[in-house]
């Protein structure tokens, strides 16, 4: 019996009965779409991590005060404040792998302009941030060193707060009012989007470090953080040496004494980053492939349903010439058949779910021909597997006795 | 209905000698003999039966129910293989055959006819015909040839894409013996073909495959139970308790 031959009739049975085999594929597409789904928002965050990392410049570093401080918290809970703007001005001059600093100071405030206000995050940096940080300016300009050092009342606009308070008109030369202070827009950033963690990076306010301290924060001389920018990228390790070395010495630490600061290569927190991404996909792509093995021994049960209702079709299939081996090939197709057309269903769902994920919530998401291909093969697979018990036992079946059965 | 039957008490198989079956020679059953042992109970479903069936012959066996009929034809169909004997189906000893084997020979060398029909469900006549052919190995032009063609002979052309629910009893008989011709078998075996039909139906029934064997000379054994359909063959054999107890000539069958 030729190959097609077997494809034919496996089609005709499965035809018969229309709904049996959707709800049968539902299982086998249900799991297929949630693997692919889940493999491509993993890769897509995965792809986005490595993405920013390059964006930011994989030649940055971050120099927090404190050092008991847990990963994400900003904003000043240092419990020591012996950070200063000195202390980086001195690492730019003083450590040959850096080029770049800026201080930085922040804290979340409400803005005002007209009648729109909105809550957002004032981070203060010196003029060279646009640099440090891969970050352009689309309309106006960034401050500059006079600015900082008057601790000038300017601000720049990320575009989600720009968009906020202006709509569509040009807010360059308007006043905001920040925490009922007037400031001055002076430019507006360029757009980079939700980062890895989830954080809409265009909801932000710049104004000069200086600034903050002076307005904000009563006035402290010293800094929560900062940002370092190294020569290259394999020098960032030298520098955090370098840095560490430098600010031991200027905190007047003794040997033996814990630093009361951080120097985070940021490439470190990428890699964690990426590896918390691969374990939660891995993870997510796990529980989806214990669905897509659930649907397959969902498949299996319907199956031998299936061969129990027509074990007198069975029957009379030996009758007219069967062998046992055609009975096995004929349920073992309509198997494969099931499991194969519901993996390319579940593909088609998988990636529809992906893109509008990725749509609505403006997470990445990457579809990759290798989760394509997997999920396919592992599909068949799983029919084949869960399908030969069935097919086995229907070829089993004595002709006479199928033939007898009600 | 009228019937004249001459009843002989002749020995049963016509010639217990011959070794190598001349071509004449269907079905040759030699010393055949089943038993189910399923441990507690031991049946001897048939005890040393031995029989012959020429072709063009139209055969049918009766008995009552434990005669061994169903069995007879269960082996004969080669549905079943016999625990002790031989037989020879169309000069081919079929006796010891794999049950592969058996599926093969069912396909090429017999065709069934059952009582309730058995048709693939939800299957056009069309499909129910082809489906032998699929198994042997056909190309596609030929079996459409060949459907064509039995369906002119059991006379419904028209039917092709109809289901079996969409046919009355009689209608469904006939596509199941188009279905059993297709192949065109060395003998047709069928087993009460008239149970599920009203009188009526079963005597067009019965005439058409009375004319099936006359004018086609297709070899015809059948099982029944009635007398009035046993009437239709030209030789009855009785079966009791797993033998076959009597034979009668009939030389003139039922017409009707």
């Amino acid at each position: 019996m030729s190959f097609w031959v077997i494809l034919k009739i496996a089609f005709r049975a499965l035809n018969r009965n229309k709904i049996r085999s959707v709800l049968t594929m539902l299982g086998v597409i249900i799991g297929v779409a949630a693997v692919i789904a889940m493999v491509s928002l993993g890769a897509g965050a995965q792809r986005q991590v490595q993405e920013e990392i390059a964006a930011m410049g994989t030649n940055t570093l971050q120099v927090w005060s404190g050092s008991m401080r847990s990963f994400g918290t900003r904003g000043g809970m240092g419990s020591m404040n012996t950070l200063t703007a000195e202390d980086f001005q001195a690492i730019q001059m003083e450590c040959p792998t850096v080029k770049l600093v800026s201080p930085s100071a922040s804290t979340m405030a409400q803005v005002v302009f007209g009648n729109q206000n909105w809550s957002s995050r004032i981070e203060g940096y010196n003029e060279q941030l646009p640099d440090l940080r891969n970050w352009k300016i689309v309309k106006g300009s960034f401050f500059d060193a006079t600015q900082v050092k008057a601790a000038a009342r300017v601000a720049v606009l990320g575009q989600t707060v720009a968009n906020e308070l202006f709509g569509g008109s040009d807010p360059i030369g308007q006043t905001i009012r920040v925490k009922n202070l007037s400031f001055q827009v002076i430019g507006v950033l360029d757009k980079k989007g939700y980062n890895a963690f989830g954080r809409d990076q265009d909801d932000v306010i710049m104004t000069p470090y200086t600034t903050v301290q002076k307005k904000f924060q009563g006035g402290v001389l010293y800094v929560q953080s900062g940002v370092v920018g190294a020569v290259s990228a394999r020098a960032t390790y030298a520098a955090q040496e370098q840095i560490t070395e430098l600010l031991r010495q200027r905190h007047k630490l003794a040997p033996g004494q814990d630093n009361d600061f951080m120097v985070r290569n940021l490439s470190e927190v990428a890699e964690t980053a990426d590896a918390t991404n691969r374990i939660m996909a891995g993870l997510l792509a796990s529980i989806a492939a214990v669905s897509l093995l659930v649907g397959g021994i969902g498949i299996m049960n319907i199956m031998l349903v299936a061969v129990s209702e027509r074990t007198r079709e069975i029957g009379i299939r030996m009758a007219i010439g069967a062998r046992p081996s055609h009975v096995r090939v004929q349920f073992l197709s309509e198997s494969i058949v099931l499991c194969t057309m519901g993996g390319i269903l579940g593909l088609a769902l998988g990636v529809g779910a992906a893109i509008g994920i990725s749509e609505a919530m403006e997470w990445p998401t990457l579809v990759s021909a290798n989760a394509v291909f997997i999920s396919i093969a592992f599909s068949a697979a799983i029919g084949i597997f869960f399908g030969y018990y069935p097919a086995h036992k229907a070829a089993a079946l004595d002709p006479i006795e199928a033939l007898r059965y009600e | 209905m009228a019937e004249t039957m001459l009843k002989t008490e002749a020995p049963l198989s016509a010639s217990p000698h011959l070794e190598a079956p001349s071509p004449d020679v269907v079905i040759q059953l030699r010393d055949i003999s089943k038993t189910y042992d399923t441990g507690e109970v031991r049946v001897e479903a048939l005890k040393g039966v031995s029989l012959e069936i020429l072709r063009g012959q139209f055969v049918a066996i009766m008995g009552s129910s434990g005669s061994g009929k169903s069995t007879m034809l269960n082996t004969l169909g080669c549905l079943d293989h016999p625990t002790s004997g031989t037989y020879l189906l169309d000069g081919v000893d079929v006796s010891t055959f794999s049950a592969a084997q058996r599926a093969d020979i069912r396909n090429k060398k017999i065709g069934f006819i059952f009582q309730s029909f058995n048709l693939l469900p939800r299957t056009s006549v069309w499909e129910n015909i082809e489906a032998p052919m699929l198994y042997a190995g056909v190309s596609k032009a030929e079996r459409a040839r060949r459907i064509e063609a039995v369906l002119k002979v059991v006379g419904m052309p028209e039917k092709a894409k109809s289901l079996p629910s969409q046919l009355s009893g009689g209608q469904q008989q006939r596509v199941a013996v188009a279905r059993a011709l297709v192949n065109e078998p060395a003998i047709l075996l069928a087993d009460e073909p008239t149970g599920n039909l009203d009188s009526a139906t079963s005597g067009e029934i019965m005439n058409f495959l009375q004319n099936l064997n006359r004018e086609k000379g297709i070899t015809l054994a059948m099982v029944t139970h009635e007398h009035d359909i046993a009437a239709y063959a030209s030789r009855v054999i009785h079966m009791k308790d797993g033998r076959i107890v009597s034979e009668d000539l009939n030389h003139h069958p039922a017409a009707g």
